[in-house]
């Protein structure tokens, strides 16, 4: 079984992201990136389904500019066996990067997708829902563990309420939460193998996708900072307060 | 918290392998320094983990367990190990470098199958003896005998400060095999724990670099089999000064490690002290103090990364290997004195880290070659070159 698995470069999460001085987004020159970590968590699940002799391939894409390759070759050092990269310098929004899955997924025909949840950098949390659905394929979003076997999958997902777990049928495309698993460290050894293995890159305009955004970002900006907080004499003056300042009761 | 230092172009090899390291110091062993110090033991359980990753073989060829990244790459594990714990990345560097390397380089075919695979998947632990009560500065002037007696070497005498020496299953051991012929009398050789005649005196206790185990090595009438010779018998010195370069070159990772982690613990602090109700970080003279450590450090690595490149180039200029960890070495001391008084009050008690770097600091100063002693060696060594 062929797994596919996406992966997005992102600002590290240890980085404290500063917006931009013209506010059209926020700082990334100079900036520590890294994988986004829902996706090294995707990555590591399809390298288990692979060491557990249910998968056989995993490859692994990215779409975006021509550093992403570096987060492919970090996908293929944890144990993907290839990897594509879609080449845009422009911004890929959640539904340009689906449909070019979409069509990778066409050309490759995986049996199963495992994307990230969301990315830390934007969260949309969009990319994985609108897969499927371009594909016509079942989805099972943030899961928490997934068990193949007969051509289904059995995800557990964490829900308000408690743990849901829906059976689908392959293909299909799955999320990751963050406790599905804990990403091993990448070896020095498989560093060095990945080195040798296929990265291959293709435009958008070969899979036929048009990426131009379809939402504009109008303003990016910082959170206000907080105001400090008054100390009130009594339950009256709160209660006067919560009525008449802040009109919450 | 990470922030933007200088991007070195050194590529996507060797920055996923800083990633990775950096990953596992932080998980690993960074959680464990302030314990690992304050306990002096030698955190033994880490060592099969960091062979699990590969770093204990960065120069050694795949056929006996390495990855043969190169001596940049080893350089740069060393500085993340450091980062995390110094005392880690000196036993670490103990082991891999001035072990695992000097195997490599000059050990045969027979002895590096025999040595290498565990010292590389971290199931031994490896060292190197110089010095002596007598000899430290003054390598030559050793004492350690090995006389050969038929198929082996009998070794009586002493050697000392030898980090991991408590913790060692492969000792690299340099003695004098003729005592008549100088330099050329001396032999390097392998000694395991557990040779007869060969014990360890009692482990010493140091300013820093506690938990990096140092002590005494005791040869009582040792018996060393004379297949266990590591290149040639009397050319033991061509073994020790040309494996120095190589130390000095790899070891000056930790003084970069240890600035780091003064960056590490003075930016966010800055930023957290209120004093005159602003963050200290606002007040130009700590800016000043925050740009002497950032620029020094910058400087540092640069100096530092292109003797490693250089290494790896085939190029080893002792003068260099020499001036990078001289010049590291005593910056990173005076970076976590600075680390200290940023942190004022604070930086003076236990319980934040920063007396622990300077401690740890202060050891690259006097290890593998004084400053005075590298000093002395660069000035000779160019005042030479142009007579």
């Amino acid at each position: 079984m062929k797994v596919l698995v996406s992966v997005k470069r992102v600002v590290d999460f240890n980085v404290k992201v500063r917006v931009k001085a013209d506010g059209t987004g926020v700082e990334t020159a100079n900036v520590k990136m890294s994988m986004n970590p829902f996706d090294e968590i995707a990555i590591e699940e399809a390298v288990r389904l692979k060491e557990a002799g249910v998968a056989t391939e995993i490859l692994a894409v990215s779409c975006g500019p021509s550093a992403c390759q570096e987060t492919l070759r970090t996908a293929l050092a944890i144990g993907a066996d290839r990897a594509v990269l879609v080449e845009s310098d422009a911004e890929l929004q959640p539904l340009a990067v689906a449909k070019l899955m979409k069509a990778v997924c066409l050309k490759e025909s995986p049996q199963l997708v495992i994307m990230g949840k969301q990315a830390i950098d934007d969260d949309s949390n969009q990319t994985g829902q609108m897969l499927a659905a371009l594909l016509g394929w079942p989805q099972a979003t943030f899961a928490s563990k997934l068990k193949v076997a007969n051509g289904r999958a059995e995800v557990t997902r964490e829900v308000d309420g408690g743990l849901e777990t829906v059976s689908v049928r392959l293909p299909a495309v799955v999320t990751t939460d963050l406790r599905l698993n804990e990403p091993r460290y990448v070896t020095l050894p498989n560093i060095m193998k990945a080195k040798k293995k296929s990265l291959e890159i293709v435009k958008p305009e070969t899979l036929g996708v048009d990426v131009a955004p379809r939402l504009a970002t109008l303003k990016v900006a910082e959170p206000s900072k907080r105001k400090a907080g008054v100390k009130l004499p009594d339950a009256k003056a709160l209660v006067d307060k919560l009525r008449n300042e802040a009109k919450v009761i | 918290m990470e922030y933007a230092f200088l991007r070195f172009a050194h590529g996507e090899t060797i920055d996923m392998l800083r990633a990775t390291v950096r990953d596992f110091a932080l998980k690993e062993i960074a959680p464990r320094a302030a314990e690992i110090d304050r306990a002096n033991e030698f955190p033994a359980d880490l060592w099969r983990k960091l062979g699990a990753l590969g770093l204990l073989g960065i120069t050694v060829e795949e056929e006996y367990g390495g990855t043969m990244m190169g001596y940049l790459a080893h350089i740069i594990a060393m500085e993340e190990i450091s980062r995390a714990s110094a005392s880690v990345g000196l036993s670490y560097g103990a082991h891999s470098n001035l072990c695992v390397n000097q195997i490599r380089r000059n050990g045969g075919a027979a002895q590096k199958r025999k040595y290498l695979p565990k010292l590389v998947a971290g199931e031994h632990v490896g060292a190197l003896a110089m010095s002596e009560p007598g000899a430290g500065s003054d390598v030559v002037g050793m004492r350690l005998r090995a006389e050969r007696r038929g198929d082996r070497y009998i070794l009586n005498g002493n050697k000392m400060w030898i980090t991991n020496g408590p913790d060692a299953q492969v000792l690299v051991v340099y003695a004098k095999t003729d005592a008549s012929a100088g330099p050329r009398g001396i032999t390097a050789l392998l000694v395991e724990k557990g040779m007869k005649g060969f014990s360890t005196a009692q482990k010493l206790d140091k300013l820093g670099m506690r938990g990096s185990n140092t002590c005494e090595l005791v040869f009582r009438d040792c018996e060393v089999p004379a297949e266990n010779v590591l290149g040639e018998s009397g050319g033991g010195v061509n073994v020790l000064m040309s494996g120095l370069d190589y130390e000095r070159a790899v070891l000056a990772g930790g003084p970069l490690g240890v600035m780091a982690a003064c960056l590490d613990v003075v930016i966010p602090y800055v930023h957290e002290r209120k004093q005159f109700g602003q963050p200290i970080g606002e007040f130009q003279l700590m800016q000043g103090k925050l740009a002497d450590m950032y620029a020094t450090f910058s400087a540092c690595r640069a100096y530092v990364y292109a003797v490693g490149q250089g290494l790896d180039r085939g190029e080893t200029t002792r003068k260099d290997a020499a001036g990078a960890i001289l010049y590291s070495a005593e910056k990173a001391t005076w970076m976590a004195g600075e680390a200290i008084q940023a942190l004022g009050a604070m930086g003076y008690i236990n319980d934040t880290p920063t007396g622990r770097l300077w401690r740890d600091a202060k050891l690259y100063e006097i290890g593998a070659g004084t400053s005075e002693i590298r000093r002395w060696l660069i000035g000779r060594e160019l005042f030479s070159e142009t007579s």
